[in-house]
């Protein structure tokens, strides 16, 4: 049994020591002037404040696009489909998708968004749609879990009255799924949020002193930043570099939380 | 009297028809939004098969050219990897050793701690203690890899320099990035294999308890021999994350193409020699920026097959107690 707990403790351990590092090598890095502050190659004057504004740029796209297409594609598995080969074949597909690794995701925006749909711009848009894609698996799967979860009986309620399919999706199974899908589009945009080889292949740029105005902008996200930092030759960066993780794990954190705080609540629900 | 009788009718009927013919309407606009909206469903979940199918025209049209100089078989056997002095040395073993000896010290360490973590949490922990543990542990699966990548340089190989000296290891190698990795991968295998374990029958445990058996001799004796395919495709699961794992070896494990079995040396995995080149150091279109497609592919075809494969075990092994 002592081995067993022990591989409990060395995983809590080895979190509480990445916590620590951290923690010891940015806080006297950190301070309100380093997020306001644009990147600089003086390390006592660089600040995360690009890198910020693309990763919530990245993230709100990635939101925008991946949302509506991971919820259909739920919607349409789990109510709309019949058990046809084809459709079989899409959720094969889809859990295949999710063990791709992302940098051939990198590889297949730089090819299809950025030399392609963008001709040559390595903008915020290509970004978030190659994220967009990275993380679909993960919203389809999510939703079609929460999807599941509506009882069926929901649902023949509403088909005795008279509703048909669409409308029993509506007004019944979406709103029910609600909080299982949330959580698990927290999770998806945490993810895109926290990855960065894909960004790494998209976008070249290393030192960003602005915050993207605009779809069409040339952007860098937190983690390239953080890449960026810790191979810089000087070695102050490195500090700089795990301040930078302190607001990126800052950021993830909550969202881990919120994501499972909303689950736990939808979860004890049946039991009130 | 008839006649008011016939007007009354009449006078009934107007609003009726009206009514018909507006349920009529509104049931005819109810049916075409639902066909519109099932299409636009179907639209979505295509986009799937469409990535899908664009990844691997992709990798083999990109490739083609590459493959054209450099023979499949030589790429796969030839143990010198560099393609920018010369189309001769395009033996990809080097990248594919260095790979596979990160994702052994990963597969290894993450199914230690992850199968321990599973039986604990599984057979031993009270229910409190596992709801406090197992989101604590999930986290570890949430932190971003740039981030492990940084705990690995500054903190995991220094350890090592001290222990084994610092001409012995060298500042970026293949065990710190395998060890943080492993940490890294251990929630995912540690869920799996709970999975594999819970589903292992009560009475299978029940039986094992009344000849006597004590809890650890259930858990190693009966859960584990059970749950073993179970296991077994979580270890395939894991190792095949730890291939297509690139922030943490690009980081912390070098850029070295290295035939050798020591992880203490530097070397180069896949991943990090396609983000190396693609990140800008090749022009487009020149033979080196060619054999990122070819090594992509390989990536893609080999943890393609380790998911499959994973999925398969654990399909099969979900029929054997169903």
């Amino acid at each position: 049994m002592v081995g067993f707990v022990l591989a409990v403790v060395i995983g809590v351990l080895g979190l509480a020591a990445l916590l620590v590092d951290v923690l010891v090598d940015g806080l006297p890095f950190f301070s309100w002037d380093f997020i306001s502050a644009y990147s600089s190659y003086e390390p006592s004057k660089a600040g995360i404040l690009g890198p910020l504004g693309g990763t919530l740029w990245i993230a709100a796209l990635t939101a925008l696009f991946s949302i509506p297409i991971g919820v259909g594609t739920a919607i349409y598995l789990e109510e709309f489909a019949s058990k046809s080969r084809l459709n079989r074949l899409i959720e094969l597909n889809i859990a295949n998708l999710a063990g791709v690794p992302s940098v051939i995701y990198g590889l297949l925006g730089l090819a299809m968004f950025v030399q392609f749909l963008f001709n040559g711009g390595r903008n915020v848009t290509a970004g978030a749609l190659t994220m967009t894609l990275l993380v679909l698996p993960i919203v389809v799967i999510a939703s079609q879990e929460a999807i599941k979860a509506v009882p069926a009986s929901y649902r023949d309620a509403a088909y005795a009255m008279g509703a048909n399919r669409w409308q029993v999706v509506k007004s019944v199974v979406l709103p029910q799924a609600m909080p299982g899908m949330m959580s698990g589009i927290i999770l998806a945009l945490s993810r895109a949020i926290g990855e960065s080889a894909p960004i790494l292949i998209i976008s070249s740029l290393v030192v960003v002193t602005f915050v993207p105005t605009n779809p069409g902008s040339s952007f860098t996200v937190l983690p390239l930043q953080i890449f960026t930092w810790i191979g810089h030759q000087n070695p102050e960066f490195r500090g700089i570099a795990a301040a930078a993780i302190m607001v990126l794990l800052a950021v993830l954190l909550s969202m881990n939380g919120v994501a499972i705080w909303i689950r736990s609540k939808y979860q004890s629900r049946p039991e009130q | 009297m008839a006649a008011s009788n016939t007007m009354s009718t009449t006078t009934n009927l107007r609003p009726n028809q009206d009514l018909n013919d507006r349920v009529a309407r509104r049931r005819r606009r109810q049916q075409t939004e639902q066909r519109a909206v099932s299409v636009l469903l179907f639209l979505a979940a295509m986009i799937s098969i469409f990535t899908t199918v664009g990844v691997v025209v992709l990798l083999v049209s990109q490739s083609a050219g590459f493959f054209a100089e450099v023979s499949v078989w030589n790429f796969l056997t030839g143990t010198d990897w560099a393609p920018h002095l010369s189309p001769e040395k395009s033996g990809v073993l080097e990248l594919v050793s260095g790979t596979l000896l990160v994702a052994v010290v990963a597969g290894i360490v993450s199914l230690t701690l992850g199968l321990g973590a599973a039986i604990f949490l599984s057979e031993y922990a009270p229910e409190k203690l596992r709801r406090i543990l197992k989101p604590i542990l999930e986290v570890l699966a949430g932190i971003p890899t740039v981030v492990y990548g940084y705990f690995a340089l500054t903190f995991v190989t220094p350890i090592f320099q001290t222990l084994f000296g610092a001409e012995q290891v060298s500042i970026f190698n293949a065990l710190s990035a395998g060890i943080v990795m492993g940490l890294m991968i251990m929630p995912m295998v540690s869920t799996l294999s709970e999975d594999a374990m819970v589903a292992v029958p009560r009475s299978l445990r029940d039986a094992a308890y009344a000849l006597g058996a004590t809890r650890f001799e259930v858990a190693t004796k009966v859960v584990m021999p059970a749950a073993l395919s179970g296991i077994v495709a979580s270890f395939i699961l894991a190792m095949s994350r730890a291939i297509g794992e690139t922030m943490i070896v690009k980081i912390a494990a070098g850029a070295q193409p290295n035939l050798t079995l020591n992880p203490l040396e530097s070397i180069q995995t896949m991943t990090a020699y396609v983000v190396q080149i693609s990140g800008g150091e090749a022009a487009q279109g020149s033979f080196e920026y060619k054999t990122i497609f070819a090594v992509g592919l390989l990536l893609f075809v080999m943890t393609l097959g380790m998911n499959i494969i994973g999925r398969w075990v654990i399909s099969r092994f979900r029929q054997k107690y169903e």
